[in-house]
């Protein structure tokens, strides 16, 4: 190949480009031989990304005191070899932020109830602490509490459903509603999102996947049949929030007062709008408002909801009804 | 002309990363290609550069070759530059990218991949498994986090607008942080109030506005044996004594009361009187008011005037 022959790559920012280039060469190093595609997958870019990059690698060269290119490799049939990686064969150490981000999270990990074997954990933390040296200290520093607030036996028996595949039948409870309810599912996955475990699962009566948190589940039977989870069942996109409103969603209106102001941090507001006073309005959308009119009772002075007028009117008649057992 | 950059920048972590000894911004700019003529252009340049690295956490070094001139020369310590030798079973390796998971579009998950890009630049095969346990995730909404995680890494002391429950308006709060925290899902930041002379907790989700660093990096000293995980812990104070609540609740109804109900009997007109266990008055009266016209308090008396008042509230 010839030298300059490189186009410019298009990922990122110069010094995220630079931070692929310093990983990439010992990436081949430590592989000795690896094909195109799989580094490109590996590296989250493009093979014609790669090609780019692996040309700019060949082509540094240094002027004085003698001009030499410190770096030959090759990408002849898709795969790379570097032949000459002068100083810089071992990837750069890592940084705090990423040492960080991955101890947590191995910690998070270990801290996790169940039977799993934790060994694996325990001895990776032990090996990122020594490799990262400094960067891990301010790990130390960030702490997260697995307090998983479900009965130690629901969980276990849900995992156990889920080793041997099989179907659950669940009573659960709605508080929305306030009701329990039956039903058939197929497991999927178990998660902890904002510190509650949560059942994936398909659910036979709603035909869809939902999501179950397993401190409201108040039964739960293994069934002797095989859980049959459909080729249409996708996983609920938690990384973008557990609840995701749509198009034909009730438009609610609540205004906060001060004390009230803590429902703006709890439910995912489509809008949040300061009116002074330390009051708030807000703006949410669900498909059903029954727990809308329990959280206005139980916010009582300190939220109102506004809009839609049926449903203020039946807040005012439930609080009205209650009331009059106290009369 | 970002190419051009990453060439330069590039160039020069290889020319300093070669170096025996300290190379002077002259050497420099002869050995790298891509640097203007003018001596006080790549001057301005070589500066920028410098910082970039340095912000990569490159470790560039200074001083003088002994025995030489006394110019101000740059490398680049090996030894300072890489990675440790780190070796993982297969079974360590896959927990790594489970690790990296935890925070996906969370704030550190740049951070996590770059971690795993460099663990696998090292030989490591972390793959993105599935695993049959329990995969958790962490949420950092709060605008907060990230910049009291950065006052936490680099010791610096901060100030922020602070809504205290029950309080009326936000207060400035000037803090030495010493750590976050999550716990329930919602992340906390422990440290040293300095106006109030005492250790406090305080919630992000609460914080008001823009954090402000007050301080240069360095500049807070965590006590020794600081575990700010009890810190947060030990705001939730000891817990109050454990009351009993007698309650009407109709039949059918009131589940979520009933799941931690003592006793459960009955009555004649299609409702049961329910003995149930609550310590945070103020709380519970909400939770009960939340059932509506399906529960009603029979006592204790200040949980049933304090039912009332949520409803008239609700009512007015």
């Amino acid at each position: 190949m010839s030298r300059g022959a490189s186009r410019t790559g298009r990922s990122g920012t110069a010094t995220d480009r630079l931070q692929r280039l310093l990983a990439l060469v010992p990436y081949v190093v430590s592989r000795e031989v690896v094909g195109l595609a799989e580094t490109a997958a590996a590296f989250g870019v493009t093979e014609s990304e790669l090609v780019d990059d692996l040309n700019m690698l060949w082509c540094v060269e240094l002027r004085s005191p003698d001009p030499y290119c410190p770096i030959d490799l090759s990408y002849e049939g898709g795969e790379i070899m570097v032949s000459q990686a002068e100083s810089m064969d071992r990837p750069l150490r890592l940084g705090t932020d990423e040492a960080s981000a991955l101890l947590i999270g191995l910690r998070m990990l270990a801290d996790l109830p169940g039977p799993q074997d934790k060994s694996a954990l325990r001895r990776t933390i032990a090996k990122l602490e020594a490799a990262a040296g400094e960067a891990a200290a301010a790990s130390a520093q960030v702490a997260v509490h697995v307090d998983v607030r479900a009965p130690a036996d629901v969980q276990a028996q849900v995992a156990e459903a889920m080793r041997q595949r099989r179907r659950l039948h669940l009573s659960y409870y709605v508080p929305g509603r306030d009701e329990a309810t039956e039903r058939d599912v197929d497991p999927m996955r178990l998660l902890l999102l904002e510190g509650r475990s949560y059942l994936e699962a398909w659910c036979r009566s709603a035909e869809a996947v939902r999501l179950f948190r397993l401190d409201r589940v108040l039964g739960l039977t293994v069934l002797d049949v095989a859980a049959e989870v459909p080729k249409e069942a996708k996983h609920v996109d938690v990384d973008s929030g557990l609840f995701r409103p749509s198009a034909n969603d009730v438009r609610v209106v609540l205004e906060l007062a001060r004390a009230g102001r803590w429902v703006a941090d709890y439910y995912p507001c489509e809008q949040v709008t300061d009116i002074g006073d330390g009051r708030l309005r807000v703006v949410l959308r669900t498909p059903d408002t029954r727990w809308v009119r329990r959280l206005a009772l139980r916010l009582g002075e300190d939220g109102k909801v506004t809009a839609p007028a049926d449903l203020v009117r039946e807040i005012e008649d439930e609080a009205a009804t209650a009331l009059a057992q106290y009369a | 002309m970002s190419k051009h950059k990453t060439e330069r920048l590039l160039g020069l972590v290889v020319c300093l990363l070669s170096a025996r000894r300290y190379l002077t911004a002259g050497q420099i700019r002869d050995a790298v290609p891509g640097y203007p003529e003018t001596f006080d252009a790549f001057k301005r340049m070589f500066e920028r550069d410098k910082d970039e690295l340095r912000e990569l956490g490159i470790p560039l070094e200074t001083g003088t070759n002994p025995g030489a001139d006394d110019e101000i020369g740059y490398r680049i310590s090996r030894q300072a530059y890489e990675l440790p030798e780190i070796r993982l079973e297969p079974d360590e390796a896959a927990v790594l990218g489970l690790a990296a998971r935890v925070w996906r579009r969370a704030e550190l998950a740049g951070a996590a991949a770059g971690a795993l890009l460099k663990l696998r630049a090292a030989g490591i095969d972390a793959e993105e498994t599935t695993q049959p346990g329990i995969e958790p995730r962490l949420q950092t909404e709060e605008t907060a986090f990230a910049p009291l995680w950065q006052a936490v890494r680099d010791r610096r002391p901060v100030a922020f607008g602070y809504q205290a429950a029950g309080r009326s308006t936000p207060q400035r709060r000037n803090l030495e942080p010493w750590g976050v925290v999550n716990r329930h899902g919602h992340w906390y930041v422990a440290g040293f109030d300095r106006d109030r002379g005492q250790e406090r907790v305080f919630r992000l989700s609460r914080i008001d506005g823009q954090v402000a660093f007050t301080g240069p990096p360095g500049s807070v000293t965590v006590p020794a044996g600081t575990d700010v995980r009890n810190l947060v812990q030990a705001t939730d104070g000891a817990p109050p004594p454990v009351r009993t609540a007698v309650l009407r609740i109709k039949q059918g109804a009131g589940y979520g009361l009933r799941r931690r109900a003592s006793s459960d009997r009955p009555m004649r007109d299609g409702w049961d009187l329910v003995e149930t266990q609550f310590s945070d008055a103020g709380w519970y009266a909400d939770y009960i008011a939340s059932f509506g016209a399906d529960v009603a308090v029979v006592e204790p008396v200040d949980l049933r005037e304090a039912v009332i008042r949520r409803l008239k509230g609700a009512l007015a």
